[in-house]
């Protein structure tokens, strides 16, 4: 992408060295997709292609495991399901040929809603937050500002099951067990931490000098920050907000050991989706794939401040 | 905008109450404003870290257990730290712990550095072959941690297939998971596979961040390429692997859900890291006071090394 500046440079690499360590990087990372091809495939095989050996890498291409994603079924003897009408749909079809009958929705779709509501909700409140926190801290004198920062650092430090302790029981005092608004509260205060500390590092970036003209010219301070600052912190506040969106997406921990139905979200329910005899692979693989999905798409849209996001705004390119 | 309206209402006091300070003019004091901006965030972290906490501190001193709240609870002083620490059990998860900590620290830097290395020779198309190599470390551990499981799996799994394939053994054979010897190896696989990319992220900053003058300088000097990597490269991108070293160092020794998805720190305890062991002994014994304890001694031990770590981070830099 950045290509070579200095052309002649005794010091580019040579034509042989670079295909040399193109083509060794270009191994490894086609070594390192295989895992997700593969949990990919899956998704589309059915219950026998997943589950032969040897691993099949050619077969014909099924839906069942994004059906028995998406429903549960009920198995029924043969005179039954004759007995019905004509299928309801492509899923009814597939399960009334394993001798079963859809009986309803699953409950992916309900836990997927868990984890947009949970994941948009923490993001939306911890870029606020992390926002004003971190005008405050760029551009303010504040008293003991190394050590406030330090210790807004510090509670990410801490073991996720060691908070979850206090929390399961702060939580069930205060109700908010198994609530939405209890995981956003508790990813919101995980990830304000990282939504100051690398928009202290963009808004860093921007000179005072626009908000002192801005002010000279009868802004109020708190107009120059919403009308000066804001605007020009917009790609900072977009990459931070996908970074906190990642987060709460993934997060499993605390949602395993803090929800049990009415707020699981999809991280700890992916595991325990399990058909007749065992796990029903590719369900898993389905709602893998489709769990994992807007994470690539992010990842895409990231990857020029990928780094500062992974150090904290410690390494800036 | 309502709030925009309120400050210059507030703007407008303050000009009829003290026109004479300057900076009151222009609306709410510098100092005002900084802590309406900040406080809600510090109020925030006292409530949901800082309080639990405290909370956490004190229940380590006592014999309180969550499912039984109704028990009087006791003051028992600093019993649950003596007995953890003279504990066999605890010592044998910290030492799987440091185990999977130092082997993963060391494979993804190893990895990371390697990978970086050769990326940072600028090849055609390193952009895109970047990217996808990061994408690993974005996805959810206990997801991925869920997905290796089925990889791992002795007969149908593709792993088992892959090293069956090149080593002429059946894939039977071996169990990735359910064996005492190979199940700490098939966490630090995982781990390594995921995080390498971490790794070589902050190493390729670190190589980009030296300036070609250096380079040209020692081509003048007629220094070899090897010379050169041992006293240019390495040396200059040293602050950057130790800061990567750092960070997947707490991290890894915090490292629950992919664990847990994967072993669930057996079979027996043969991959229980301490936050497993932690897990089991608060949510599944629910000795509450125990845990407790246990949770302190670890927070204790990662912020102790984190802060000597960056100590010394800091004498390399300034180096």
């Amino acid at each position: 992408m950045t290509s070579a500046t200095t052309a002649h440079s005794v010091v580019e690499p040579s034509a042989t060295t670079r295909r040399f360590a193109g083509s060794l990087v270009v191994l490894y990372a086609v070594i390192t997709m295989i895992p997700l091809v593969w949990i990919m495939l899956t998704a589309f095989k059915s219950p026998d292609d997943a589950i032969s050996y040897p691993p099949k890498v050619l077969f014909k291409p099924s839906l069942e495991g994004f059906c028995n994603l998406f429903t549960t079924r009920s198995r029924q003897t043969p005179e039954f399901i004759r007995s019905l009408g004509p299928p309801q749909g492509m899923c009814d079809d597939i399960a009334r040929s394993r001798n079963m009958v859809v009986a309803g929705p699953s409950n992916y779709v309900p836990r997927f809603v868990n984890s947009l509501i949970i994941a948009f909700g923490s993001t939306v409140l911890a870029v606020a937050l992390g926002t004003l926190s971190a005008y405050g801290f760029s551009r303010f004198r504040v008293p003991l500002k190394d050590d406030l920062l330090f210790f807004i650092l510090s509670t990410r430090m801490m073991p996720p099951i060691a908070v979850a302790i206090p929390i399961y029981l702060m939580y069930r005092t205060i109700g908010l067990s198994d609530t939405r608004l209890g995981m956003i509260l508790l990813y919101t205060s995980v990830n304000v931490s990282l939504a100051v500390w690398l928009l202290k590092g963009f808004i860093d970036e921007i000179p005072r000098e626009y908000e002192e003209a801005a002010m000279i010219d009868g802004y109020t301070r708190f107009q120059a920050f919403v009308k000066v600052v804001l605007p020009q912190a917009t790609t900072g506040i977009a990459a931070t907000a996908i970074f906190c969106l990642i987060f709460a997406w993934n997060e499993y921990a605390f949602a395993v050991l803090l929800t049990s139905g009415n707020a699981q979200t999809a991280p700890p329910f992916i595991p325990i989706i399990i058909g007749e005899g065992g796990q029903d692979w590719p369900a898993v693989a389905a709602g893998t794939t489709l769990f994992l999905v807007p994470i690539v798409v992010f990842t895409v849209l990231l990857r020029k401040h990928l780094l500062r996001g992974i150090t904290f705004g410690a390494v800036r390119k | 905008m309502n709030e925009l309206s309120a400050s210059s209402r507030i703007t407008y006091r303050a000009v009829m109450v003290r026109p004479s300070v300057a900076h009151r003019i222009r609306g709410l004091s510098d100092r005002t404003l900084a802590w309406l901006f900040i406080t809600p965030t510090i109020v925030l972290l006292l409530a949901i870290n800082i309080f639990p906490l405290l909370w956490t501190i004190y229940l380590s001193f006592t014999n309180y257990r969550a499912n039984r709240a109704n028990v009087p609870t006791i003051w028992l002083g600093a019993d649950w730290y003596q007995s953890i620490l003279t504990d066999p059990d605890i010592w044998a998860a910290m030492q799987v712990t440091a185990h999977f900590v130092i082997w993963t620290v060391v494979i993804e830097t190893v990895l990371g550095f390697g990978l970086a290395y050769l990326i940072d020779k600028k090849f055609r198309g390193h952009g895109i072959w970047t990217t996808i190599i990061l994408l690993p470390m974005m996805l959810s551990p206990a997801v991925v941690g869920n997905f290796w499981t089925f990889l791992y799996q002795p007969q149908i799994g593709l792993f088992n297939y892959v090293v069956a394939f090149f080593t002429g053994r059946a894939a039977s054979s071996f169990q990735m998971l359910g064996d005492v010897t190979l199940s700490p190896w098939a966490i630090v696989i995982v781990d390594a596979w995921m995080w390498t990319p971490y790794v070589m992220l902050i190493c390729l900053a670190g190589l980009r961040s030296i300036p070609d003058y250096i380079y040209e300088a020692a081509e003048v000097d007629r220094a070899s390429k090897w010379r050169q990597f041992w006293s240019i490269t390495l040396p200059m991108a040293l602050p950057f692997i130790m800061l990567a070293v750092l960070f997947r160092g707490i991290e890894n020794f915090k490292m629950f859900d992919m664990v847990n998805l994967l072993t669930g720190g057996g079979p027996g305890s043969t991959t229980e890291v301490a936050s497993i062991t932690l897990k089991r002994a608060a949510f599944e014994s629910w000795r509450t006071g125990y845990s407790s304890a246990f949770a302190i001694i670890l927070f204790v031990t990662v912020f102790g090394l984190a802060n000597i770590y960056v100590k010394a981070l800091n004498k390399v830099k300034s180096r």
